[in-house]
């Protein structure tokens, strides 16, 4: 054994340390709340892009989802005597992408019909989409009892419908809604089956504005009863609108085909559809561009951490600085008494290591508390990796040695006299 | 060197120290050669600037000569580096300063190890040993005070303990009773002479004549020389005679 060990200069550094309690702590505080800011902001930023991620996928990666979107006034049809607002998706979109198109396995078309969903006084205002049995499989919906829509309930146009989790549970509070019926406007309808919640969208895969609340019902029914006109009531005012399909969702045959299918319907809907009464969502460019986004916002926490642990680093290395001064007396004597120059340097570097290690420490398990506070008031998933407190710690450790080197070798350059002499 | 027992503790040659002061260079300590034997009690007395504690200095190996070379225990130091001077500090000297010099955040027990600490090879009887020198000058029912919960003169109680316990060849002793009352100092004093009758080497620096008297040799310093040298003035010194 070479000189003091380890141990015994970390007690020597602790039993200095406390000596000045409050001063440890406060020199901590910027280590501490550094290292608990990156762990909080990081297990945030991976709940977020995590959840994210999951709705897209719920989309489907390989789907291009084609919206009819209703123009701006001024570029709808223009004279006022015109009552009646035509836009949007047409079958014939449907069957030049579905018939024509290479890359393209399934397509299926949406209307929505704006009619509100009642069960005896209990009312809501659903997404009523009218579609074909295969959509659930497309876009990868789960059912929870009974049913989805089949083939069968299209051939005779029946009136049967599905209900998402939300609306089964509204209307449906206390009992199956299997074989009860609702009524949408004015018809009555048998629920067939229920699917499972999806996690509650909110990027901008989800048309803007609507729940996530849906009833679908088969599409021959959707057409038959409420053909392609229908009114919508807004506030104070009526509207009616034209549109043939209000969303046509295209599955690519691989992943590696939605680029080339997404463009190929961009460039039809762009020729066919001037007045630009439509969108093109790609899950899957959401994707990619979501993981960009992560990218970038790991960047900016990145910087923001290595800043406050900068600042944490200087305020450590501003203290240790003063206390060098302070102790030069002290160092005089260990120089005296047979203090090598490095046992000195290993005294204020262990304790300068000390100090960033127990703010970083403090700083893990506060961090680590955060995002259970957040989770549990604020309704975000948060996901600690086991990297981030590690990492956190070891740059907490890191900081020490880098910012009480120089303090630490300061104390070493001292000249032993002087430094006795040092009042 | 009279008695020419043994090789003498510490031995200048020719040793010269100066420093620059502004535009002046002071010569602290002139072309000195004097030998320290073994076993001597030695008080180096002159007025302030004689060169006593730059001698002091250099015999503590915390500074080097500017010209000239010294043994310490038979080993040229003159030359040695920082590292090399620093193990001669913790295994053959010790120290004893005006102002106790202990450490604030270690108990007795602890300031009396510190030269051990520093030691490549610490004994393994080290906490015994220091326990029986805390002991032994009269503070072993305090060995988990603080320095400030105790008098000037039981802080110099435990600086000389920790000046004893690497067993040190020499012990420097610099003004050790320079901040202590007078009935203080001498039980300081009394506590070196049974040092001295113990064997030990003793070099105390001092500029007060009662502690030079009580000195087994004295040696004058005046600008960096030597004005006297007087030895053996104590023929019988009053060893163990209070305590």
């Amino acid at each position: 054994m070479k000189g003091p060990s380890l141990a015994r200069t970390v007690r020597l550094g602790v039993s200095s340390l406390l000596l000045h309690k409050l001063r440890s702590l406060l020199t901590t505080l910027g280590v501490l709340f550094g290292t608990s800011s990156v762990i909080a902001m990081l297990a945030i930023g991976e709940g977020a892009s995590e959840e994210a991620q999951e709705q897209i996928r719920q989309l489907g990666s390989r789907n291009i989802i084609l919206r009819s979107v209703k123009p701006r006034e001024d570029f709808a049809t223009g004279q006022q005597t015109v009552r009646v607002v035509s836009y949007g998706l047409t079958e014939d979109d449907l069957a030049r992408v579905r018939d024509t198109f290479p890359g393209v396995s399934r397509v299926v078309p949406v209307r929505e019909i704006f009619e509100e969903v009642r069960k005896g006084d209990r009312a809501m205002n659903p997404r009523v989409l009218a579609t074909l049995p295969v959509y659930r499989e497309i876009t990868g919906r789960v059912v929870a009892e009974g049913r989805f829509l089949a083939d069968a309930d299209l051939d005779v146009t029946a009136n049967v419908c599905v209900l998402s989790d939300e609306v089964a549970s509204y209307l449906f509070p206390f009992e199956s809604p299997l074989g009860q019926t609702v009524k949408v406007g004015a018809d009555y309808y048998t629920v067939v089956g229920t699917l499972l919640a999806r996690v509650r969208p909110q990027s901008d895969a989800a048309p803007a504005g609507k729940s996530t609340a849906e009833v679908f019902i088969p599409l021959e029914t959707g057409q038959k009863w409420y053909g392609s006109i229908q009114v919508k009531l807004r506030a104070g005012s009526r509207e009616m609108e034209e549109v043939e399909l209000h969303e046509v969702v295209v599955e690519a045959d691989s992943a590696e085909n939605v680029p080339l299918v997404a463009s190929a319907c961009r460039e039809m809907l762009t020729r066919n559809h001037p007045q630009g009464d439509y969108e093109v969502v790609v899950p899957l460019e959401l994707l990619l561009r979501a993981e960009a986004t992560k990218r970038i916002f790991n960047i900016v926490l990145g910087s923001i951490a290595s800043i406050s642990l900068l600042v944490g680093g200087i305020g450590i290395m501003n203290v240790m600085l003063a206390t060098v001064t302070e102790r030069t007396r002290e160092i005089g004597i260990r120089r005296a008494l047979g203090a090598k120059r490095r046992h000195i340097v290993m005294q204020f570097l262990v304790e300068t290591v000390v100090l960033s290690v127990g703010g970083g420490l403090l700083g893990v398990a506060l961090g680590l508390l955060i995002p259970i506070i957040v989770e549990a008031t604020a309704d975000m998933r948060t996901i600690v990796t086991p990297s981030a407190p590690l990492l956190a710690f070891l740059i907490s450790a890191g900081v020490g040695v880098v910012f009480g080197l120089y303090p630490a070798a300061r104390a070493a350059r001292m000249d032993p006299v002087e430094a006795l002499r040092h009042e | 060197m009279t008695d020419g027992v043994a090789a003498p503790v510490a031995e200048l040659e020719q040793v010269t120290r100066t420093y620059r002061m502004g535009a002046n260079e002071v010569r602290a300590l002139d072309e000195l050669s004097f030998a320290f034997g073994r076993g001597e009690y030695w008080a180096v007395m002159g007025s302030s600037g004689s060169g006593k504690s730059t001698l002091l200095n250099l015999l503590g190996c915390l500074d080097r000569p500017s010209s000239g070379s010294y043994r310490i225990d038979g080993v040229d130091v003159s030359t040695l580096d920082d590292d090399r001077l620093s193990e001669i500090r913790s295994t053959k000297l010790g120290f004893v300063f005006q102002s106790y010099n202990l450490i604030p955040q270690l108990n007795v027990l602890e300031n009396i190890l510190v030269p051990l600490f520093y030691q490549d090879e610490p004994p393994a009887d080290g906490l015994a040993r220091a326990t029986r020198l805390a002991e032994r000058v009269g503070l072993g029912n305090r060995l988990e005070h603080r320095p400030l919960e105790l008098s000037g003169g039981q802080q110099q109680r435990v600086a000389i303990a920790r000046a004893l316990v690497n067993h040190p060849t020499l012990i420097l002793a610099d003004e050790a009773t320079g901040n202590l009352d007078s009935h203080t100092a001498m039980e300081i004093l009394a506590l070196l002479d049974e040092l001295h009758a113990e064997g030990r080497t003793i070099l105390i620096v001092t500029h007060e004549p009662d502690v030079g008297e009580r000195a087994q040799h004295v040696l004058r310093l005046k600008d960096g020389r030597i004005e006297s040298v007087v030895r053996d003035q104590n023929p019988a010194p009053a060893v163990a005679a209070v305590r």
